[in-house]
């Protein structure tokens, strides 16, 4: 099983693709999941984090099979 | 309560219509009804825009969208409620969101629109990028609230 990434708006762009898809082994909370996918390049600081559709913190833990998105504040409506 | 993404351009009037018109258990129930409807304007912080492109975040946005009618209904007696947003390439004077509100009485009415209104701009995983007039583009990067 392995954890998938996905990253939409000005995130996607800034980092050159849509999805990742990572080992599950090793990574404990969302933050870890972008620092193994993006090493080297920090997490713009007013990024948002989901888990399987949910918001959450960066340090909210992550299981096997989940999917992880990262992506600017929304400006929809 | 029905929440709907539209890739082509809606008649936000034909839709609370036709969804009003569908709903025959709601029939004498409901004396207020309170429709929002957010249209693309053709001018953003100074400049001439030509167009924009919104993208989202299949299932996401619905889930999220569900998830704050489900709070409104939670906070005022809804009888129903209606949440139409666009994605794609939209042109200026096209509908963007169409929230609409059935309740008892008119306070109900506006305070659940409303709520559902701000909670969208704040919490649906939509984005927005403006193709300028002249020839530009920008990512909107956050909006503002609603209440200032």
């Amino acid at each position: 099983m392995s954890i998938k990434v996905r990253y939409f708006a000005s995130l996607k762009e800034s980092v050159g693709r849509s999805e990742d898809s990572l080992e599950f082994a090793g990574l404990t909370t969302v933050s870890d999941v972008w620092c193994r996918a993006n090493p080297n390049k920090p997490l713009p600081s007013n990024s948002l984090a989901a888990v399987n559709m949910d918001y959450v913190e960066l340090d909210s833990a992550v299981k096997d099979g989940d999917e992880v998105a990262f992506f600017p504040p929304v400006t929809g409506g | 309560m029905i929440v709907k993404i539209c890739a082509e351009p809606f008649d936000p009037w034909q839709e609370t219509q036709a969804h009003q018109y569908s709903a025959s258990d709601m029939e004498g129930k409901f004396g207020a009804t309170c429709v929002f409807i957010g249209t693309m304007r053709d001018f953003n912080e100074g400049d001439d825009i030509k167009g924009m492109t919104l993208e989202h975040y299949p299932g996401m946005t619905e889930k999220q969208l569900e998830k704050i009618v489900a709070e409104a209904s939670r906070q005022w007696p809804v009888i129903d409620a209606l949440v139409v947003h666009r994605v794609g390439d939209i042109l200026p004077n096209e509908p963007i969101v169409l929230v609409a509100v059935w309740t008892s009485h008119r306070g109900d009415a506006f305070d659940a629109n409303r709520y559902i209104m701000e909670a969208l701009k704040s919490r649906a995983p939509f984005w927005k990028k403006e193709l300028l007039k002249s020839q530009a583009e920008r990512w909107l990067v956050k909006n503002t609230d609603g209440y200032l």
